[in-house]
Order: structure tokens, then sequence, then C-alpha cells
């Protein structure tokens, strides 16, 4: 199924249309269940591989323009902001955490948290003005030209990855990681945080090779791994997968997602909005013509019954 | 030459008329003073500046925002319980219009005007929560996102206030004695009964189907499959409750505008209001009931949360029933009315457990969401501001009574 056509089936899906064409094509499968743009983009990180440098959150920041930043040296010096487990804010579109490794104390587990560029974005089908775009190389991107600020994406995103710019009085914007699109819009380009890992950290390139690269690497590595890869299934899949050498709920995943996608969970009330408009109106008309009718017979019996009394 | 100072005299008679109501500018201003204006003025000499702060300043200094916390009181309380508890325009139109239940048509009009100003002051305070609120319209004119709940909840809620505006419509061309334009809307009253029970039931559902896109951040007690139908009846309540005490508030606050007022037909009709109530209630008890066991989350009953959960539903919902109850079996309708209060309380109650108390309950203390104090200010004084406007119009056109020289509504 093609972008466009894809596009078409869930504005008729918001507007509750589908079912009167049901028939037409050959898909009837629910977007959720399709397996995603075949060809998109996705990074593998292997949890068991980083060495908490942060040199990745000096990249991005370089890269993407954002405030606050300081100099290379001072990312790799400061161990102070381990002390707390941290999330995007407005001027950082990734993190590193440390986690305590359970198997080993000595070596602590870092985590790098970022837009997981979901296949189904919950944000994108919270957004009531449609800022948010799945592209289909991967990324998901935001619009801010057309974002009014009701931060439902923020409230939607299971990850809790977009922040505002609360002090930003005027033209407060959502910011998140872009996946560096700009960049792997163009061919051998790749995320400025995965091109300046020093240990090689991540992987990018086609998801689905991905995959099977992690696969691989828990099979070639028995004991090294959990049996999972996550973002695999989460909420419907992301682009962005990890390894990791203990359970993903140890070291700052949510592990309840569930593998539904977000935006499945709204689906049904969503496909209720035009029956009500066609049986509320038709109930309704029905129940006051009734009503009307009624009257009308009391009133009529009422005059005969005068009229006889008269005639007597 | 002559017709200019006549004009003059009749403009100004007519501004004394309809604005003044009959006072000449002076007298009206002196009866102004009074305590409840004092008040009003001392909530506006704060509300306003902090109104204007948060509009130049941002939302960072003058709320409680955070990037786990994207929404506060200004959503979970202006919005959610002000749209809920302004259900009663619909419920009583439905029940008026659709119905047939002519003796409760006096109570049409003020639920009417009740809703339409509960939803116009919700979309107010909201305006305050948005980041760039000056596209509101951008839903409407510029891009449609068709696939979010949030752009059902602003069409509808849109929509909804022209039709209720059209329901208030005949009562100001009353006002200013306009007679064909009013027997135009009179005429379109049914219409817009019909639509605006259809888009209340989508919209009231709609803003409870908002947390259905949350199920990691909303207390599984509270997230169920059937949020959309629990959000429409708790709004049904709302509506009846605000209406019981709307109406007893009115017909004594306003009773000289009443002249053949009956408060014998008043107690009865606040006694049916008050079986609709616990009628509902109870459907919406047992519908609490069954989206338990619907979501198998039996277990989290026994749990700090689960005992608030209990709360809300034993204290809010199913002891108002049982009151409603006995109180209509009874005949006690000062029962009812202190009932409903306790009602609404609850429906607030529940408003406020969907979208701050259970939400993020998976964080720490410390990163969970209370509000600054500007936040409860500038809800305070939108609507202070929206009750001043209620009162402007109830003393200014016929919500109460029957206009004299117009035959009662018909359609």
């Amino acid at each position: 199924m093609d972008t466009s056509r894809r596009d078409f089936i869930r504005v008729l899906t918001g507007l509750g249309v589908t079912a009167s064409l049901g028939g037409v094509g050959t898909a009837r499968a629910d977007s959720g269940l399709l397996p995603g743009y075949p060809n998109q983009f996705g990074v593998l990180v292997d949890t068991t591989v980083c060495i908490g440098c942060r040199r990745c959150e000096w990249a991005c920041k370089e890269w993407n323009k954002l405030p606050n930043q300081k100099t290379l040296r001072e990312y790799e010096r400061d161990q102070s902001v381990f002390q707390k487990v941290r999330r995007t804010h407005d001027d950082t579109y990734t993190v590193v955490n440390r986690f305590e490794n359970p198997r080993d104390a000595s070596k602590p587990i870092y985590v790098k948290k970022q837009c997981m560029h979901c296949y189904e974005p919950g944000c994108a089908s919270s957004c009531f003005v449609k800022a948010f775009t799945k592209r289909p190389i991967g990324p998901v991107t935001y619009d801010a030209s057309l974002c009014v600020g009701c931060r439902y994406c923020m409230a939607a995103c299971p990850f809790d990855i977009p922040a505002y710019q609360y002090y930003n009085p005027w033209t407060p914007e959502v910011t998140k990681c872009t996946f560096c699109f700009d960049r792997i819009s163009q061919a051998g380009q790749i995320p400025a945080c995965v091109s300046i890992c020093p240990v090689e950290t991540m992987t990018f390139g086609k998801r689905t090779e991905l995959i099977d690269l992690a696969r691989k690497k828990i099979r070639d590595n028995p004991g090294r791994y959990v049996n999972q890869v996550y973002g695999e299934n989460e909420v419907g899949g992301t682009s962005w997968l990890y390894l990791s050498a203990v359970p993903f709920d140890k070291i700052g995943f949510r592990t309840d997602l569930g593998n539904v996608p977000i935006p499945t969970m709204s689906k049904p009330f969503l496909s209720l909005v035009s029956p009500v408009f066609i049986v509320v109106p038709a109930l309704a008309m029905g129940f006051y013509s009734f009503k009307k009718r009624r009257d009308q017979i009391e009133k009529d019996e009422l005059k005969k019954a005068l009229e006889k009394k008269e005639a007597k | 030459m002559d017709s200019a100072p006549a004009t003059m005299k009749l403009e100004s008679s007519w501004v004394q008329d309809k604005l003044f109501l009959g006072m000449t500018w002076n007298d009206y201003l002196r009866s102004q003073f009074t305590k409840f204006n004092a008040v009003v003025a001392i909530i506006l000499l704060v509300g306003i500046p902090v109104i204007i702060y948060r509009l130049v300043f941002g939302l960072g200094p003058s709320t409680n925002l955070s990037d786990n916390n994207p929404w506060g009181i200004w959503i979970g309380f202006d919005m959610l319980c002000g749209v809920a508890l302004a259900a009663g325009g619909f419920v009583i139109g439905t029940a008026v219009h659709i119905f047939g239940m002519k003796e409760y048509s006096f109570l049409f009009r003020p639920a009417v005007l009740t809703g339409f100003l509960g939803y116009l002051f919700a979309i107010i305070a909201l305006t305050f929560d948005l980041g760039r609120y000056y596209r509101l319209p951008y839903p409407m004119f510029v891009s449609w996102g068709v696939t979010s709940v949030l752009f059902l909840v602003a069409w509808h809620v849109a929509l909804y206030l022209s039709c209720q505006f059209v329901e208030w419509c005949p009562a100001i061309f009353e006002w200013l004695n306009m007679k064909k334009a009013r027997k135009i809307f009179i005429k379109a009253t049914l219409g817009a009964t019909i639509f605006g029970v259809c888009l209340s039931m989508l919209h009231q559902s709609a803003l409870g189907s908002i947390f259905l896109l949350m199920p990691e951040k909303l207390h599984p007690l509270w997230y169920s499959d059937y949020i959309p139908l629990f959000f429409f009846m708790s709004a049904v309540v709302g509506g009846i409750a605000m209406t019981i005490i709307e109406s007893s508030l009115s017909h004594r606050i306003f009773s000289k505008q009443i002249k053949n007022h009956d408060p014998e037909h008043l107690d009865r009709v606040t006694l049916g209001l008050g079986k609709a109530a616990s009628v509902t209630l109870f459907a919406y008890f047992f519908m609490k009931v069954i989206g338990l066991a619907h979501g198998a989350t039996w277990a989290y009953l026994d749990s700090p949360y689960g005992y608030l959960y209990l709360v809300e539903v034993l204290g809010f919902v199913l002891a108002p029933a049982l009151i409603f109850m006995y109180a209509v079996q009874n005949n006690l309708v000062n029962w009812v009315r202190n009932c409903a209060i306790f009602t609404v309380l609850g429906i607030i109650f529940n408003r406020l457990n969907h979208s701050i108390i259970a939400f993020n309950w998976h964080l720490p203390l410390d990163e969970r969401y209370y509000p600054h104090w500007m936040e409860v200010v500038l809800s305070v004084t939108v609507i202070t501001i929206g009750i001043l406007t209620f009162q402007w119009i109830m003393n200014r056109m016929p919500i109460l009574y029957e206009h004299p020289d117009y035959e009662p509504e018909n359609h």
C-alpha cells in the first residue's frame, strides 16, 4: 500500500466513513497490522557496549544547534549528571543515563534515550493539526508552523519524549529528536549521534536488517544478552531498537507498554462518530413524531367528546 | 432640524432601557456598589494582572507544568469539569423538545444559557493553556488532524456552541424586540436540539477518549475501554445536578423577575430531576462495576489508589444515587438540592482523578504535578467573569420568565 492511499484510508477512518467503502481495494487490514514502511531506517543500540562518554549528547546539540551547549571535554568529564535518571527537555534531544548493573556492580550500564520513532506514533495520531509526520524512511518529524501548543503529543507519547519550550512566551515549540532527518535523507549520511560514537554502540541501517543483526548477536553470544530486542514489537514496533544484558525494566525501559500501537486505542471510538450522526437524529425525529401524533389524537378525542356532549 | 435631538433622546432611552435596566447612568452606577461586586472587584484586581502575566511571560513562569506533566488544572478542571457540568442545556433540551416533557420547559432557557456560558468560558480558559493561543482556529481552517480525538472535540465544541447560541437566540430577540428574527430561531430550535444531542454525546465521551491514548500513564482503575461511556453518563448526571442547583439558586436570587412564581411547581420539577439523577447514577455505578470486571482490575482495589477509587465510586456515585432515591420517595426537596451539590463535587473529583491525581501515577512524588497559585487564580478569575456575564444577561433578557409580549415557544 503506497503512502497516499494509506493516508487516504486514515483520513476516512477519522471521519468514520470507512465502513461504507470497505470493499474498495485489495487490503482491508487495519493500518496498525501492516508491517510499516518496508525501507525505513533504524538504529540498533547495544547497551552492553556503551561507555557513557556522552559524546552523542554533544554531537546532537551541535548538529541541532540547541541551547546550553558545553565543550565536548566537559561532557566527558561531568559524571554528576548520572546521579539522577534524566529525560529529554527542550534543550536536549537525547540523554545518556547510568544504571546499576545487577550482574557486576563495577560495570554500570549506560543507556541512551531519544525518540524511538514509532511505526504508528502516538504523537502523530494525537495531534489535531497533523503537525507530526511518519516519514517513509523512518523519522517522525514535527512541523512547528502548524503547532497550536496543546501538548497532547507529550501526554500521548508512551516513551515520554516530546518536551516543550515553556519559557518561550510567544512562539513555543514541541521539541524532540528528528532522527537527523535532514542528514539521513541524503545517501550515505548517518545521524550525528551515531557518527560520533567512539565504541560503535549504535548501528544505523535498514530496520529489517538491524533486527536480523540483533537476533544474530543474541544467538552468537550466549549469556551476553537477554533474549529480547526492545522496540521490535513494543507499541507496534519502533525504528530504534535496543539490546541489553539485563531485563529492560532494570535499565529504565517500560516493559508494560504492550504491542498494540497507541493510535489503535482510540479507533473504536472514532469509528462511532458518523453512526451517531445517522442513528441519533433518526431516533429523535421518530420519537418526536410519535409524541406529536399521540398529542394530536388526544386533542381530537377530547374535541369529539365535547361535541357529543353539546349535541345532547 | 428637530429630528436630531429626538433620535438622541430615543437612543439614550434605548440604552437606558436595555443596558442600564431603565435607570440613569448615575443611578445604575450607584446600584452596582454591592457586597457581591466588591468581592468580584478584588478577584478581578488580582486575576486580570495574572492573565496578562501569563500572556506576556508564557506558561513557564505562571504554571507548574513540566515535560512530564503537560496538562494541569486548566485542562483537568476548567475544560473537563466545565464542559461536563455545562451538559444541562443538552439534557433539558432533549427532555423538553424531543421527549415533550412540557412541565420542564421553563428550565430550558436557563439551562441553555448556563450551557452556552459554561462552554464559552471553558474555551476561554483553554485558550490560556495553549502555547500559541492565537492559533486556536488552526484545527478548523489550517490543518486537519482527523486521527485525533482532540480534533473531534475542537470541532464539536465549536459547533455545539453555535447550536446553543441558536437555542438562546429567541431570548435575545425578545429582549431586542425583533419579532421576525425570533420566529426564525424558534423554528430552528428542534433542529439545533437534535444536532446538539449528537454533538454532546460525541464530545462529552470524546473528552474521556482523550485518555485512551495513555494506557501507560493513567492508573488501570480509571483507564478503561468504557471511558467514553463513563464520561458521557457522568456528564448527563452533571447536567441534571447543575440544573437542580442553578434553578433553585436563580429562583431565589432573581425571584423579583418572576411574577407568578410557583414554588410548588419548582419543587415538583426538582423532585423529577432528582429521580432522573438517581436512575442515571445507578446506571453509571453499574457500568463502573462492569468496567472493573471487563478490565479485570479488581486486584488494584486493595491499594492506596484503590481506596481513592472506592471513595469516588461508592462515596460520590452510589451514595448520591441512594440519597436521591430516598429523598424523592419522601418528597425531601432540600435533600435533592444538597445531594445535587454533592454529586457535582463527585464529578469534579472524577475528572481531576483522570487528569491529575491518577495520571502519571507511576512517577515519584517529587515529579508529580500540583497547581501553581497563578493557575488557581486564573481559573477563579475566568469563572468569576462567567458568573458576571450570566448575571448581566439574567437581569436583562427573558430567561426565567415569559416575555409578556410573546406567546410561549412552540414549534
